[in-house]
């Protein structure tokens, strides 16, 4: 399986996201410079955390306007799994490519942190090696976390189980205690906790390596099926 | 020239915690009277003369400058300095 990391200026979870699906999960990867990215032929976009532009306007905004949203958009159109983390989950929003908005965290914090997380839907080709409801402990790493939509968007996400993750003490204030999203394709996953720091002991955690297995499982099946 | 001043705020009804922490420090220096603060953002861009710089400023906001799910914008148009 093959993977795209897209870097923009001022990603710097790049190289974990990277090691996450290289090393830990042993699959093919590349980092693209989002200018040069040329998305065609990869199984699966993965957008990492950080600062894009430094976080200017909002966060996520300016590189929502970059020409690879484009391509994102058409990904996403053919059903490529595409994950976004923290600062690309922020992008997926401000691009529509996911519904909703980052507001600052409730406490106005910088938190970094291990947060306990529920799997609310493990009927998802990111989730599918994770129990419904198991408890999972990944980091997260924001200033701009309070995931908001308004009620309208928050019962259609309810309606469609598009609630992947809730935290277990909602650190940031988010709606619902919302702490990743997936589109109603299910192709679309934004999260704000890091999954990619978690994926082996030596982290604190390897709950975060089932998420990119339930992805490789689920790339598998569809590709021998396909065969 | 003109001169576009763009204010953006939250929308009513969205969290604004960092209005949250102003009014507190506020009220702390003993103002009692500030019963809410709401924190916005200030934008000036200068453009060229226009006929459709109203309609470019609309879609200026709504494209990038703010995010019409958590804000609310407005602006004016004035006069700018000749460069």
């Amino acid at each position: 399986m093959k993977f795209a990391v897209i870097v923009f200026p001022g990603s710097n979870c790049d190289r974990d996201m990277y090691y996450a699906a290289k090393d830990a999960l042993g699959e093919e990867a590349d980092m693209l410079w989002y200018q040069e990215a040329n998305l065609e032929g990869y199984d699966a976009i993965l957008l990492p955390g950080g600062f894009s532009y430094g976080d200017y306007l909002r966060s996520g905004a300016i590189a929502s306007t970059s020409d690879i949203v484009k391509q994102l958009r058409e990904q996403a159109d053919k059903g490529i799994p595409i994950l976004g983390v923290c600062n690309g989950f922020q992008i997926l929003l401000e691009s529509g490519l996911l519904p909703g908005a980052m507001l600052r965290n409730k406490n106005l914090k910088f938190m970094c942190h291990f947060e306990n997380l529920i799997v609310e839907n493990n009927d998802t080709l990111f989730t599918s090696k994770y129990e419904k409801d198991e408890v999972v402990s990944i980091p997260i790493a924001h200033h701009d976390g309070n995931y908001y939509c308004d009620e309208e968007t928050l019962a259609r996400l309810k309606e469609n189980n598009q609630i992947v993750f809730t935290y277990q003490n909602n650190p940031n204030g988010s709606v619902s205690d919302i702490a990743g999203i997936i589109n109603e394709q299910g192709n679309v996953l934004g999260m704000m906790p890091h999954p990619e720091r978690a994926v082996e002991a030596i982290l604190n955690s390897d709950d975060g390596l089932k998420l990119f297995q339930s992805m490789l499982e689920n790339w598998r099946e569809r590709y021998v099926a396909g065969a | 020239m003109k001169l576009v001043k763009v204010h953006i705020t939250l929308k009513e009804g969205v969290l604004d915690p960092q209005g949250k922490a102003v009014q507190g420090s506020l009220n702390t220096l003993g103002y009692d009277n500030v019963k809410e603060v709401r924190v916005g953002k200030y934008l000036e861009l200068t453009v060229n003369d226009d006929a459709n710089i109203e309609l470019e400023i609309e879609e200026m906001c709504n494209k990038l400058l703010a995010n019409p799910v958590i804000e609310n914008y407005s602006y004016t148009v004035e006069e700018g300095v000749a460069q």
